[in-house]
C-alpha cells in the first residue's frame, strides 16, 4: 500500500491586491510572467491523516494555470477532490481579525453595551497527446508517469523521477516554465522520495463545470510528515509572499517547529476611525509586525475551538463543511447550521453547543522570502487549547447630555485615553501619530470633549412636559 | 542542620546565570513563554523533591543548584496549559535523580527524563516548542553557554563539543546529500531548544560516561538517534527521546571504559 508522504506546496492568498493564491509554484504555460504573492491553505489533520485544501485565486487565463506540488507518494484519483471557494471563504471570515465596538455609557448612569462589528474579511478577495507517447518520452528521461486523471476542472499527472535534470527536461518539454534554481530543489525532493503532483486546467471540463473561477484542489494522504513545502514557491517569487495557513486539528493549536511563532497585536483599544479603514489598518499592522520580526516568524492570528466564538466574525463552520475540509474524526450526528447567527448589536456570543466537536482551528500567517524562510515549514500540533484572536476594540465616548460631578471626571480622562489609543495605533501600524490625531478629531474623538449640558434653565427642565408643543 | 555552600568554581553557577537570563529574555520577548508563577511552582516542586530525598537518604548539604537548573530547564522547555504539571514534572525529575541509579550515578538527566515521561504519558497535556528563539538570541545565548562552561572549568566541555560536532555534521551531511543550500542546515541549528539541550542536558556530567572516548560514543549515539527520529520519523522532540534512550545504555559504556568518576566541586570534603 502506498504511504503518502505529502509535501504540500505553498499556496494561498491574501491582503495583496494582486493576490493570486496558489502561489506554491506557478509555472506558466505561456511566457506570461506570473508572480506569487499570497496563498491560502487549509490543513485538516489527526493521527497522520491529512487533507490539504489549496485555495486557488488565480486571476489569469485558466489555460495558463499550472502547478507542480511535491507530494510524498503516488496520489490516486480518489485521493483528490475539488471543493468550493465558499468553504475557505467561510473559514477565512470565521478566523479573520475582528473589530468590536463598545459605547461608553452615560457617566452619570454606569452601564455598558457592547456591539460587535462584523470583521473585515481580508481576502478580496493543452493539446492532448497520446498517453503512450508521453509515457515513453518520460521514461527516456527517467521520469515515470504514476497516475494521470482528471478531477473536476483539473488535469492531474503524478510523476516520480530518478534525476532532477531528467525531470526538469520533461517538465520543460511539457511547457512548464520552471524558475531558475528549480533543479536543485527538485533534486532534494527526489532524494526525499517525493513524487510530483502536476495540475493544469482542463478547459472543456472547466467550461462544463459552469464555474467562473478555479475551485480549490484537495488532496488526502496519510503520512507522518506534517509540513508545508514552501521552497519551490520561493523560487519564482518576485519578492516576499504571504501564506495564510488554516489548520483543523483534534488536540490543539498548531505551530511551526522550526520558526518562531508570534501573536499578532490584539485586544487593545484603537481609534474610532479605524472602522473606516480596517483593511488598511490590518495590512499596516501586519507589515509592522513582520518588520519587527525581520520576516522570520509566523504570526498567530486565531486559535480557537471550532465549537464557538466570542465575538463571532462569522458562524462556526457546519459539520458537513468541516468534513469536506478533511475533518474525518467528526462522527457525531451532523448538526445542521450551528447555533444562532450573531447580529450586530447583539451582546456577546455565547458558546454554540453543536458545531465542530473536537476541532481546533489555528490560523497562521507568514510573510517570507527564500532568505528568511530557507527551509520548508515543519509543523507540530501542540496540546495548547488556549484561545487567541486578533481583536481590536473601538470604544465610543459618551456624547449625550451628562450633568453630574462624575461627568467632568469622565471627560477629563478622555484625552489621555484617546492619546493612548493614538500611540498604540502609531506603534503597531507605523502610521504618523499627527495624522492619527487629526483623523481622530474628525471622527468623533476630539481631544477637548466636554460634558454636554442641557441648555435649558433648570426650571424648564423641571416642567418640561412638552406643553409648548 | 543543612548548610548551603558556595564555590564559584562550580560551573553550575554559570549555568544558572545563563538559564536565568534566558528565562528573563523569554519573559519579555516570547508570546508563549513561561512566567514567574510557572518558575515558582516548578522550583517549589524541585526543591521539595530534593529536600525529601536528601532527608530520606540523610545527605547533609541541601543542594539547591541542581533543583534550580532543572526547574529553569523545565520552565524553558516544557509547555502546558496546566500549572500543576510543572510541579509534577519537577517532582518526577528529582525523584528520577535519587531513585533511578546504578553504581552511585543517576541514569537520566532529571529535566530530560521528566520531559520525556510527560510527553509519553500525557501527550494531550504537554508539548515542547523548539522554534521559539530568534537567531540573534541564539548566537548570543550559544556564546554565553560556551563561556559559562569555560569559566566554570567544567571538565565536560568536550561533551558539548562532541555532541555539537556530531549533530551539526549530520545536518550538514544531510544538506550536502540533498543538494540543499547550507542555509538550511544553519537554520536547523538555530534552535534555542538545541542549545539548552546541548549545554544543560547532555553535558550533565553525572549522567555522561566517565571516560572521554565513552563520552564521544555517547554523544554521537544521541546525535544519530535524535537526528533519525527528527528527520526519518518526524518526531520533533527526537533529541530528548534520544538522550533518554542512550542514558539507559550509559552504564554499559562506563562498565566497559572505566575511568575516574566525576564529582561536582562544591565544598571541602570532610576527611
Amino acid at each position: 500500500m502506498t504511504r503518502l508522504f505529502l509535501t504540500i506546496l505553498t499556496f494561498g492568498a491574501l491582503m495583496s491586491s494582486q493576490a493570486f493564491a496558489f502561489c506554491g509554484f506557478y509555472v506558466s504555460k505561456a511566457d506570461t510572467k506570473l508572480f506569487n504573492k499570497a496563498s491560502k491553505v487549509v490543513l485538516a489533520r489527526a493521527d497522520d491523516r491529512t487533507v490539504i485544501t489549496m485555495a486557488n485565486d488565480f486571476q489569469g487565463d485558466a489555460k495558463d494555470f499550472a502547478i507542480v506540488v511535491p507530494v510524498p507518494s503516488v496520489i490516486t484519483k480518489s485521493q483528490v477532490n475539488v471543493a468550493e471557494n465558499r468553504i475557505i471563504d467561510h473559514l477565512d471570515a470565521y478566523t479573520a481579525p475582528r473589530l468590536v465596538e463598545y459605547f461608553d455609557s452615560n457617566p452619570c448612569q454606569q452601564m455598558h453595551m457592547e456591539m460587535m462589528m462584523r470583521a473585515a474579511t481580508l481576502s478580496d478577495g493543452g493539446a492532448n497527446e497520446s498517453v503512450m507517447g508521453l509515457a515513453k518520452r518520460a521514461k527516456s528521461l527517467g521520469v515515470t508517469i504514476e497516475e494521470e486523471y482528471t478531477v473536476g476542472e483539473y488535469d492531474i499527472v503524478v510523476l516520480s523521477a530518478k534525476q532532477s535534470d531528467g525531470l526538469l527536461t520533461f517538465l520543460n518539454q511539457e511547457g512548464y516554465k520552471l524558475p531558475e534554481g528549480a533543479e536543485k530543489v527538485l533534486g532534494s525532493y527526489i532524494k526525499q522520495d517525493m513524487k510530483f503532483f502536476l495540475a493544469k486546467v482542463n478547459l472543456d471540463a472547466f467550461e462544463k463545470s459552469g464555474f467562473t473561477y478555479l475551485r480549490p484542489l484537495q488532496v488526502a494522504y496519510e503520512h507522518k510528515k506534517f509540513m508545508l513545502p514552501i521552497r519551490l514557491g520561493t523560487l519564482n517569487a518576485s519578492g516576499p509572499q504571504d501564506i495564510i495557513l488554516f489548520t483543523l486539528t483534534k488536540k490543539g493549536r498548531v505551530e511551526p517547529s522550526n520558526y518562531r511563532t508570534v501573536k499578532i497585536p490584539s485586544n487593545e483599544n484603537v481609534p474610532l476611525f479605524v472602522e473606516n479603514e480596517f483593511g488598511e489598518f490590518y495590512k499596516s499592522m501586519f507589515d509592522t509586525a513582520v518588520e519587527q520580526e525581520d520576516m522570520k516568524a509566523m504570526f498567530l492570528e486565531y486559535a480557537w475551538d471550532m465549537g464557538w466564538c466570542d465575538p463571532c466574525a462569522a458562524d462556526p463552520l457546519a459539520n458537513e463543511d468541516l468534513k469536506t475540509l478533511g475533518v474525518w474524526w467528526l462522527n457525531a450526528p451532523a448538526a445542521k447550521q450551528p447555533g444562532p447567527v450573531p447580529l450586530p448589536g447583539q451582546p456577546r456570543i455565547m458558546p454554540v453547543p453543536q458545531g465542530g466537536q473536537d476541532v481546533f482551528v489555528t490560523r497562521l500567517h507568514a510573510r517570507y522570502t527564500a532568505e528568511t524562510f530557507p527551509e520548508d515549514i515543519a509543523l507540530q500540533e501542540t496540546s495548547d487549547r488556549e484561545n487567541f484572536q486578533g481583536r481590536y476594540v473601538m470604544q465610543h465616548p459618551y456624547t449625550g447630555v451628562a450633568e453630574c460631578s462624575g461627568a467632568d471626571d469622565y471627560y477629563a480622562q478622555l484625552p489621555e485615553r484617546f492619546e493612548k489609543e493614538a500611540k498604540y495605533l502609531a506603534n503597531i501600524t507605523g502610521w504618523d501619530i499627527n495624522d492619527i490625531r487629526s483623523k481622530m478629531q474628525k471622527n468623533g474623538q476630539s481631544f477637548d470633549m466636554k460634558a454636554k449640558k442641557d441648555p435649558r434653565p433648570w426650571w424648564e427642565r423641571l416642567w418640561a412636559n412638552g406643553d409648548d408643543e | 542542620m543543612y548548610r548551603i555552600a558556595i564555590n564559584l568554581k562550580d560551573a553550575r553557577y554559570y549555568q544558572i546565570a545563563t538559564l536565568g537570563l534566558l528565562f528573563v529574555f523569554q519573559l519579555i520577548f516570547s508570546d508563549f513563554g513561561s512566567d514567574l508563577k510557572v518558575l515558582s511552582v516548578t522550583l517549589f516542586g524541585a526543591i521539595l523533591g530534593q529536600y525529601c530525598a536528601q532527608k530520606y537518604f540523610s545527605l547533609p548539604v541541601l543542594d539547591l543548584k541542581s533543583p534550580l537548573i532543572t526547574s529553569l530547564s523545565l520552565t524553558l522547555l516544557l509547555k502546558t496549559n496546566f500549572i500543576w504539571i510543572y510541579f509534577l514534572a519537577a517532582l518526577l525529575a528529582m525523584a528520577s535523580k535519587f531513585l533511578i541509579r546504578i553504581g552511585n550515578k543517576h541514569i537520566f538527566n532529571p529535566a530530560n527524563i521528566a520531559i520525556v515521561a510527560l510527553l509519553l504519558i500525557a501527550p494531550y497535556y504537554v508539548w515542547i516548542s523548539p522554534g521559539q528563539w530568534g537567531s540573534a538570541v541564539w548566537f548570543g545565548f550559544g556564546l554565553m553557554c560556551f563561556a559559562g562552561l569555560v569559566l566554570g572549568h567544567a571538565t565536560r566541555i568536550d561533551t558539548a563539543l562532541f555532541f555539537l560536532t556530531s549533530y551539526v555534521g549530520l545536518l550538514l551531511g544531510r544538506a550536502l546529500w540533498l543538494g540543499d543550500p547550507l542555509d538550511i542546515a544553519m537554520h536547523q541549528m538555530q534552535s534555542g531548544a538545541l542549545l539548552i539541550f546541548t549545554f544543560f542536558m547532555i553535558t550533565d556530567p553525572k549522567t555522561t560516561p566517565d571516560h572521554r572516548f565513552g563520552r564521544f560514543l555517547f554523544t554521537f549515539a544521541v546525535a544519530l538517534i535524535g537526528f533519525s527520529l527528527q528527520f526519518s520519523f518526524q518526531i520533533r522532540e527526537g533529541l530528548f527521546y534520544a538522550l533518554a534512550i542512550v542514558c539507559i545504555i550509559r552504564p554499559i559504556i562506563d562498565w566497559l571504559l572505566v575511568h575516574e568518576r566525576f564529582e561536582w566541586v562544591t565544598h571541602k570534603q570532610k576527611p
